[in-house]
């Protein structure tokens, strides 16, 4: 079972990393890159807290293995704001009140970062199929689509 | 124009939207290892032995322990309830003897790595012999130990006269009813990190929640240490719901690691893990019935339940139990009750509180009766809901029972008035119109209705320390905590509106055992009443004490000065001579002339709030439901949370936390439960199997928050909203199916499944 | 929930791919496409393989392309490649419809078609695609390739006729004629669950507007995803109506062995096909 040395290109930056073949992408980003905003909810693949983009994929980080992402564009929320100025998704989730707790919330804004830059003009009901990829205990949904539907009217 | 009341911008968000959160696994400390739980893999059975040395044959593990390990630790004692001789079923931080649910700790292994740890927690070889599984907390009792059958208590509550009552009725209506096994499953699972610091012989433990002091204290006492010496830290919290934040066996075992092993232990409790381990709830059954009146006027209510405490009594006791029969009787006049509660262990997970506790279940079972009532006495549903609402001019409503060791004192409320707004808002009376006319055209749908009492603000006691400092900015520490509703932004709108700050200059600290020696945390929707008084008080007389300070300052009297956006200036010449916040403070600082006439110097107050009585905030549900005649399923189609929350602080946190809550209810009422098969074994230990609700279930939700009745219990008239979201959603839904059914009665149980749906749909057309 | 500790090969060749599973295929060694129901299983360490041999890399796996009359859809090509049509007709646009189905968007954007079916999920959507459509299984192994019919290939409840050192390299699955109407409807408790109930119809009309060449397959109630005979000589020479459909969802019905929850899946049966008629061919 031997380690393995890799390069993850995380929000623009190199990472030298040596890991287990088993280290998830997220286990990895948090773990060896030291970037916790990506959370694990499950490990298993349904609440979606884990969600990064893979060369512009939404992807679920506890379902790829480090070793996989190599050579990858790999984006997670802490990429998102400018220096100290949150981006116009982020901003949204303030305004609209899209988040409680905030522990699904970088998988949430990745999620809907795919979505928009997939589509800026989807339709109501293709934004909720979407957006019900990744589970919130906390707000219920709506300020959340009221987010995502925010930036994307301002897109059109 | 005061913030108190505005929906401004939380203060929390900016970290959690950055990716800077500090949940319990973002910590890590130098020199950390990591700890995992062998569980139990049977649901009942004699423990034979547990051999950890294969374990500790594998690189990288440092430590196996078993429950002779850990002998010397006492069983996790109880911090809620009342009723005595419960202390022989709390459960042992290692199981002894026995195993009694299916996720039990049975060992510990510590190693270098998560991964590791988990390797070797597989290679503990665990001896049981299986012993029958109870399931059913309705069954006959069966033992739990040699002496000691599995019913520790009954639940008793009762006034008036209640066999005359029955004896006199013009009907009687009993229904059996069950509500499902269910939780609140936050989105981050739990975590605990303990590290011991020889250096200062502190023991902390971080990634905490809910009740840090009590935590503290009892840790401390379990582990034979100084309560001064054992400091409890909050991060951010993923959500708690009840079940996160209470004292669980792994808080103990890491804190117990960390001072044997001296080394930081940390412990992430992963999603299979919290489907067995973290409290479950909900899970009862009722035998109710009703004695009415010929106008439909309730006379007597006696209702023997069966409460599913699962495998052991934890922090709580009997306290669900006991809420379930104090308010189960909601906005209605009863004069005559009897409430019969066995509280019952089954080899399941053990259950104590999650969101509304024993009241969504007790809104399931009054509501379902109230329905039933009508369509016995032939009343509409509203109307028979109306004939025995409390009313207004009755209000304080002392009833004669308590729940959490208070009397229950309804504090104010005007129910038909919220059931007249929330009604017209849903549009009921077209609706009415609507369905029959879709009924006509061949379709199943319905409407259906849950009013219902919250409680909130359990005393008795909260205090903050307020301080200015010298650049002005405030600094208000708080016992109370946050599960991620937005207690920073809700309290620090109270300071500023009381002391005349913006409310951004506010920072709040909370869930920290080391600012502050007393606290209750947060729970039971008693923050904003409890600490947010205490907020208020402190926040006032901070300002009372800069302007003294001031008028000393500025050679003015104190009467003629405000505070303003953190200046102190005259109220007839505003652009005249003034001074800032942080000017007063410097001018109480150590040593000044100012400081030495008072007790304590700087620009700060400690401030506490008493209550004896909790507030009662009340709410209405209504449901528009559409069933699918092919397949059972219920869509959601139209629903509304009407809440009178007292006051408001802000707003928009008020219809977050409702529009959570519902998401919550309609889990319970539609899609989540624990499933256990006949030897006891979880069903529901993924997310694959755990259904709940995503975006694509919730229906198009309104929100109606009403100011009609502050409460008169505290000087800034609120009352909790944590609650009324969860409260009445089985009950409004299981209505509406029911009607939509052709209000036969046939919803006896949440949650409501398809196939009982179609089943009852079949019936319905014989 | 770590997975147990494993060796992870990454072939670039198909030859490569096929020594390596030849040498640890005899350890437990598994095919890694997708990973989004392998990697899960490993997190639970309900699946504990010591060796993944993992085909991301493996050149050539990707292709997606109509050739010869055939959709030809390689090892590794995920489920979102079907969200647009990928083949001219009826074929694309119902495959268009039955990827919606599958999980979430996330997922399928790793999840792959071949790998669907070589997991052999019941309650899976490919699977039944490829029972009713008629799908040939491209097995490849050191002993060259094999070709399996999909009805042969899936044996049971997550069991296909792969050998252990075997690797499905590919798919091929039959144009539908331009006139072919098809229905897919799926039930599950929430969106994006695994099925309780499917049906896919496939029928033409002739020139009377008589059914002809009905397929009917049945998906989430029983182990395997098949179809029903006895319910597409109900159709055959028929004329749509909403009778004759109501008798072919009773067929049905009564021809499903459910796994579990017989009376409810069986309801489900009937109202899937029920339905799935009506979509393919307005009565």
């Amino acid at each position: 079972m031997k380690d393995h040395a890799l390069t993850l290109t995380v929000n623009g930056a190199a990472h030298r990393i040596t890991v287990p073949a088993r280290r998830s992408l997220a286990d990895a980003l948090r773990e060896d890159c030291g970037l916790t905003g990506t959370h694990l909810g499950c490990e298993h693949g349904v609440c979606g807290a884990c969600t990064v983009l893979v060369d512009g994929a939404p992807i679920r980080a506890c379902l790829m293995l480090a070793v996989q992402a190599e050579g990858a564009e790999i984006r997670t929320v802490e990429g998102l704001a400018s220096g100290g100025t949150l981006n116009p998704l982020q901003q949204a989730f303030t305004d609209h009140h899209a988040l409680q707790c905030g522990f699904c919330t970088p998988g949430f804004l990745m999620l809907a970062t795919a979505m928009l830059e997939e589509n800026p003009a989807m339709e109501e009901a293709e934004m909720v199929d979407r957006l019900s990829a990744n589970l919130c205990r906390c707000t219920g949904y709506t300020n959340i689509l009221r987010a995502v539907q925010a930036v994307a009217a301002a897109r059109r | 124009m005061s913030v108190f009341g505005q929906s401004v911008m939380r203060l929390e968000d900016a970290p959690l939207l950055r990716g800077e959160g500090a949940f319990a696994a973002d910590i890590d400390f130098p020199r950390q290892i990591h700890m995992r739980v062998v569980r139990a893999e049977m649901a009942h059975a004699r423990l034979v032995s547990v051999d950890v040395t294969p374990a500790l044959d594998l690189p990288g593990v440092i430590a196996a322990w078993s429950a002779a390990d850990v002998a010397e630790v006492p069983p996790i004692p109880f911090r809620a309830t009342k009723v005595r001789g419960l202390e022989p079923y709390c459960q042992p931080i290692l199981a002894q003897g026995r195993v009694r649910y299916v996720g039990e700790p049975v060992a510990v292994i510590f190693a270098e790595d998560a991964a590791v740890a988990e390797d070797a927690a597989d290679l503990v070889l665990v001896e049981l012999e299986e012993l029958p599984a109870l399931l059913d907390a309705a069954a006959e009792p069966t033992d739990f130990d040699a002496t000691r059958n599995t019913e520790p208590t009954i639940v008793r509550k009762s006034y008036g006269e209640l066999d005359a009552a029955f004896r006199d009725a013009h009907v009687v209506v009993a229904l059996d009813l069950a509500i499902g096994r269910h939780s609140g499953v936050p989105m981050e699972t739990r975590g605990a990190i303990a590290r011991y610091d020889a250096a200062q012989d502190v023991l902390e433990l971080h990634g905490t929640a809910k009740k840090q002091h009590w935590n503290r204290d009892e840790i401390a006492r379990l582990l034979g240490r100084a309560p001064s010496s054992v400091h409890l830290f909050e991060g951010h919290v993923g959500g708690g719901f009840g079940v996160r934040g209470e004292l669980y066996p792994e808080d103990l075992l890491v804190c117990l690691a960390a001072l044997r092993l001296r080394r930081p232990v940390k412990w992430i409790e992963d999603r299979r893990e919290h489907l067995v381990a973290t409290n479950h709830s909900r899970e009862q059954r009722h035998r109710i019935r009703a004695a009415v009146d010929a106008e439909g006027r309730i006379l007597a209510i006696d209702n023997v339940f069966f409460h599913d405490q699962g495998a052991y009594i934890r922090t709580h006791g009997a306290r669900v139990a006991d809420m379930s029969a104090g308010l189960l009787l909601g906005p209605y006049r009863v004069p005559a009750y009897r409430a019969t509660g066995h509280f019952r262990l089954t080899n399941k997970t053990p259950a104590a509180t999650y969101r509304s506790p024993g009241r969504f279940e007790g809104s399931f079972v009054r509501e379902r009766l109230m329905d039933a009532i009508a369509a016995r006495c032939g009343l509409d549903r509203v109307e028979v809901r109306r004939r025995n609402f409390v009313d207004v001019s009755e209000m304080p409503y002392a009833r004669p029972l308590d729940a959490l060791g208070t009397d229950v004192v309804l504090d104010s409320g005007d129910y038909a008035l919220l059931l007249d707004k929330a009604l017209a808002r849903f549009g009921w009376d077209a609706r009415v119109a609507d369905v029959a006319r879709r009924r006509a055209a061949g379709e199943s749908v319905g409407l259906g209705l849950g009013v219902f009492v919250e409680k909130s603000g359990l005393g008795p006691s909260d205090g903050v320390r307020m301080t200015v400092d010298a650049t002005g900015a405030v600094e208000l520490v708080t016992g109370a905590a946050s599960v991620g509703q937005g207690v920073e932004t809700a309290l620090a709108q109270i300071a500023a509106a009381a002391l005349g700050v913006d409310y951004r200059r506010v920072r709040v600290v909370r869930g920290r055992t080391d600012r502050i020696e007393f606290g209750s945390g947060a729970h039971a929707s008693r923050v904003t009443v409890m600490s947010g008084s205490a907020t208020h008080q402190a926040g006032l007389a901070l300002a009372a004490l800069a302007k003294q300070t001031a008028a000393a300052l500025l050679q003015t009297p104190e009467d003629a000065l405000e505070i303003v956006d953190g200046v102190v200036r005259r109220v007839d010449t505003p652009e005249g001579a003034s001074v800032t916040l942080g000017e007063v403070a410097r001018a109480l600082a150590p040593g000044t002339k100012l400081s030495r006439d008072r007790a304590t110097p700087g620009l700060t107050v400690e401030s506490w709030f008493h209550s004896d009585h909790m507030a009662y905030p009340y709410g209405v549900h209504l449901a528009q439901v559409a069933l699918d005649r092919g397949t059972g399923q219920v869509k959601v189609e139209h629903y509304l949370v009407g809440y009178d929350v007292g006051r408001a602080v802000n707003p928009m946190l008020v219809e977050g936390q409702i529009a959570g809550g519902f998401a919550q209810g309609l889990g319970g009422a539609l899609y989540e439960e624990f499933r256990y098969d006949e030897r006891g074994q979880p069903l529901s230990t993924t997310f694959a199997d755990y259904l709940m609700p995503t975006i694509a279930e919730m229906p198009p939700l309104d929100i109606l928050v009403t100011e009609d009745a502050p409460s008169p219990l505290n000087p800034i008239g609120v009352k909790g909203a944590g609650e009324g979201g969860t409260n009445a959603v089985g009950a409004a839904i299981a209505s509406a199916v029911d009607d939509a059914l052709g209000g036969r009665g046939q919803v006896t149980q949440l949650p409501i499944m398809p196939r009982d749906v179609l089943r009852f749909l079949a019936e319905g057309a014989a | 929930m770590k997975p147990a500790p494993f060796d992870w090969h990454a072939p670039t060749t198909l030859a490569e791919a096929a020594s390596l599973l030849a040498r640890l295929a005899p350890e437990d060694g598994r095919v890694l496409a997708g990973g989004q129901s392998l990697l899960p299983a490993m997190a639970l360490r309900v699946a504990r393989p010591p060796h993944l041999v993992d085909i991301n890399r493996v050149a050539g796996l990707d292709v997606l392309a109509v050739e010869g009359g055939l959709l030809r859809i390689g090892a590794v090509v995920r489920h979102v490649a079907f969200e647009k049509p990928v083949a001219p007709g009826p074929l694309g646009a119902l495959l268009a419809e039955v990827v919606r189905h599958i999980a979430h968007w996330p997922i399928r954007q790793r999840g792959t078609f071949c790998g669907s079916l070589c997991h052999a999920d019941p309650a899976a959507e490919w699977p039944l695609v490829a029972v009713v459509l008629e799908a040939v299984m491209l097995a490849h192994s050191l002993r060259g390739d094999r070709r399996i019919a999909a009805v042969d290939f899936l044996r049971g409840l997550l069991d296909t006729a792969l050998a252990p050192d075997e690797l499905l390299r590919g798919v091929e699955i039959p144009l539908l004629p331009q006139d072919a109407c098809w229905g897919f409807v799926e039930v599950s408790r929430r969106a994006g669950d695994f099925a309780q109930a499917m049906a896919l119809v496939v029928l033409r009309l002739d020139a009377q507007g008589r059914i002809v060449t009905p397929r009917v397959g049945i998906g989430g109630v029983e182990a395997v995803p098949r179809r029903l005979a006895v319910v597409e000589a109900v159709l055959e020479g028929q004329t749509p109506s909403a009778a004759l459909f109501a008798a072919a969802a009773e067929a049905a019905a009564g021809a499903v062995d459910p796994m579990e929850d017989a009376a409810y899946r069986r309801a489900l049966t009937r109202t899937v096909t029920l339905r799935a008629l009506h979509q393919a061919c307005p009565a």
